[in-house]
């Protein structure tokens, strides 16, 4: 009993699920009826759902940085490239006669997935290929590319009436919303690949030691050019969901902070920024964490944008208690007890 | 911290061989370009002169003493922001709190302002305020081993959340001495003037540049820079100094607020987003190793001085958008990486 106690506390999920669960109880005690789901016209509604559905940009964007982080990179362009990604499609669909339609949609997510693509391996080329520190590789792209957007914009809000891509940010498929079943499938594909093949452990070598990865045979370089790729490409996702949702891009608004957000979630889901172990299902609850925070702070009648606040509170408990100070403390505030436990016997026996 | 090592490199001719001066003066030329701690330096140097040049012949008007001085005027805060900016960087962290911190002290000053607190105590508690939180930063870091990237992530969520928390819109400032500070200009003859922040950030820059090179302090900071394991050998006070770096970050990005609030003449929650990275570009560009042991303050204010000079031409041109200053200081900044790159992989 001791010692499954002890396994299930030092897990590495273990803190934050007992936050994502602090938070619901918080939810169920001011909302009653915060767990209840309701169908309508065939549609799931309710606060989970909400949840869900909002949550869903930053978890795509999560596991792709994820991966990043496992090699010990990290990736601050997400934001820039998810704003890029919507601009692209809603120019396309401006700039085409009939946006309504299901093929001209189809172009322009295209398109904009491929650019996406296409600025990852831009940043997995510099990481891997220059050596440029990945904070700082990244960057430049973070820096540039709002403005790239802006300049596909033309520095304007572009607003697009089309119904086939507004069905990706609010529309349901079998009763669920198209963002989390689009998040659903990225998470399942990712964790597939890293889990059920070497992919994830040749991504840990690398980010455990590249050189020694790359002389043990792995090739550290495609390596990188690979999670850097998919990670701008589920930014890109994430910024089509986005921009579907308000059916407008904004080059300067849309994924900001996103990319703190994705970090936070990754930290939050207790995978180390240092590199070297991941884990994916921690990144979920990590995001599903970050979005129930927004949605109590919100219902509970706090300005929303007041949640910075609690997510630094989060932040900063979070990192304070993965920390090796705290650790060792913890350690040795176990090892006073069992000492005195066993003095204790000692005396009772004598 | 000018000084440098002459070494014999192999291949290169002898220092002392006889008779051929011109090709010592290129070797030196080389030498000073080429090396890290005063290659990018002199390159930004060149840069921001061919980029001044470039739009005097382009634009009339141009090339006036106050389009120069204005470069500082409206950089001022920025030019502090940078000052601090390098400390961090010098010694390997980084701080991506300073945007959030500067439009906090803004909103501080503007919504105590506003209930009648005189500038006199507001600006002082600013600064107090602003040291605090890079204390609380630095022993986040230095104590708890957090990442400088993780600990000023949170501190930038704190005070970007608290600008939220003082109020959702822009207050604006009446009060006399900021306005008076806002609009007195400092004539300096022929026509030219600067506005007491230009004063208060050159202050801050001298102040910089004596204790990165003559203090102990500084020497510290550089040698955490260079190889924290080998400071700590040395019996170099290195946590203290780590802790220090980010309250002087902490101190600089309250008095950028303080001089951002003289500028506008009002606090906005949303001020300042993305100052942070406008801060490590200057301090990148202006010559200053990422990893940390090589930089100078000066390069720093060069850094920002060639951001503002882009800004200027674009602003000058009138058809390009403000767009194409993000992309420049993309591109310039990249540049800057891979000639740093280049540099260090040369001298190792």
């Amino acid at each position: 009993m001791n010692a499954l106690l002890l396994r299930t506390v030092s897990s590495r999920l273990f803190w934050p699920v007992v936050m994502l669960l602090v938070l619901v109880l918080i939810n169920v005690i001011a909302f009653p009826d915060f767990l209840t789901v309701t169908v309508k016209d065939g549609h799931l509604f309710g606060s989970i759902v909400d949840i869900l559905r909002n949550g869903a940009p930053t978890l795509i964007i999560a596991v792709g940085m994820t991966l990043v982080i496992a090699t010990r990179g990290i990736d601050l362009s997400v934001g820039a490239v998810a704003a890029i990604s919507g601009a692209v499609a809603c120019s396309i669909l401006l700039g085409s006669s009939d946006p309504g339609n299901p093929a001209t949609v189809a172009v322009a997510v295209i398109v904009a997935l491929v650019i996406s693509l296409v600025l990852g391996v831009w940043n997995g080329f510099l990481v891997s290929v220059i050596g440029i520190q990945p904070i700082i590789a990244t960057l430049i792209l973070m820096t540039a590319g709002r403005g790239v957007a802006m300049l596909i914009t033309e520095g304007q809000i572009l607003t697009v009436d089309s119904a086939p891509f507004k069905e990706l940010g609010s529309g349901f498929w079998f009763g669920i919303p198209v963002a989390v079943v689009i998040g659903a499938v990225i998470f399942a594909v990712a964790a597939l690949l890293t889990r059920r093949t070497a992919l994830g452990m040749l991504i840990e070598s690398v980010g455990i030691n590249p050189e020694a990865s790359r002389q043990a045979g792995v090739r550290a370089r495609v390596l990188l050019f690979t999670v850097y790729a998919f990670c701008a490409l589920s930014a890109g996702i994430a910024g089509l969901i986005l921009t579907a949702n308000q059916t407008a891009a904004d080059a300067n608004n849309t994924g900001l902070f996103i990319e703190l957000d994705a970090i936070l979630a990754v930290v939050i889901g207790g995978t180390s920024l240092a590199g070297g172990r991941y884990s994916l299902a921690g990144t979920l609850v990590g995001a599903l964490v970050i979005q129930t925070l927004v949605t109590t702070v919100y219902t509970v009648g706090i300005p929303p944008i007041v949640t910075m606040v609690f997510k630094a509170a989060v932040v900063t408990a979070v990192c304070l208690l993965q920390s090796p100070t705290t650790n060792a403390a913890f350690a040795q505030l176990r090892q006073r007890l069992a000492a005195r436990t066993a003095r204790v016997k000692e005396a009772a026996a004598s | 911290m000018t000084a440098t090592i002459d070494r014999p490199r192999a291949g290169a001719p002898l220092p002392t061989k006889p008779g051929r001066p011109p090709r010592r003066l290129v070797d030196r030329l080389r030498d000073v370009l080429t090396s890290p701690k005063s290659g990018p330096v002199l390159v930004t140097a060149v840069l921001f002169v061919a980029v001044f040049i470039v739009g005097g012949v382009r634009y009339n008007g141009f090339f006036s003493g106050q389009v120069l001085l204005n470069l500082f005027v409206d950089n001022s805060y920025l030019i502090v922001l940078a000052v601090g900016m390098t400390f961090v960087i010098l010694t390997g962290g980084i701080d991506l709190s300073v945007g959030a911190v500067v439009a906090l002290s803004t909103m501080i000053a503007a919504s105590l302002l506003q209930t009648g607190w005189s500038p006199g105590v507001v600006i002082p508690l600013i600064l107090v305020l602003t040291c605090v939180l890079g204390l609380l930063v630095g022993l986040m870091i230095h104590v708890f081993k957090v990442q400088p990237f993780i600990a000023t992530l949170a501190a930038m969520f704190l005070a970007r959340g608290l600008c939220y928390v003082i109020s959702k819109d822009s207050i604006s400032i009446t009060e006399p001495t900021f306005v008076a500070l806002a609009v007195t200009r400092i004539p300096l003859g022929g026509g030219l003037s600067i506005t007491p922040s230009v004063v208060i950030a050159l202050a801050v820059v001298i102040v910089a540049v004596w204790v990165l090179g003559f203090t102990r302090f500084g020497r510290t900071v550089y040698a955490i820079g260079g190889s924290e394991q080998s400071g700590m050998l040395m019996g170099l006070p290195v946590a203290r100094t780590k802790v220090i770096v980010y309250v002087v970050s902490g101190f600089c990005s309250g008095l950028a607020g303080v001089l951002f609030s003289f500028y506008t003449l009002s606090g906005y929650p949303l001020t300042a987003v993305g100052t942070e990275l406008d801060a490590i570009a200057a301090v990148v560009i202006g010559g200053t190793l990422l990893t940390g042991g090589y930089g100078f303050v000066l390069g720093s204010v060069l850094g920002v001085l060639v951001l503002g000079v882009i800004q200027t031409i674009i602003t000058f041109e009138g058809t390009l958008s403000s767009w194409w200053t993000k992309i420049f200081i993309g591109a310039l900044l990249l540049v800057f990486i891979i000639l740093q790159k280049v540099l260090t992989a040369r001298r190792r």
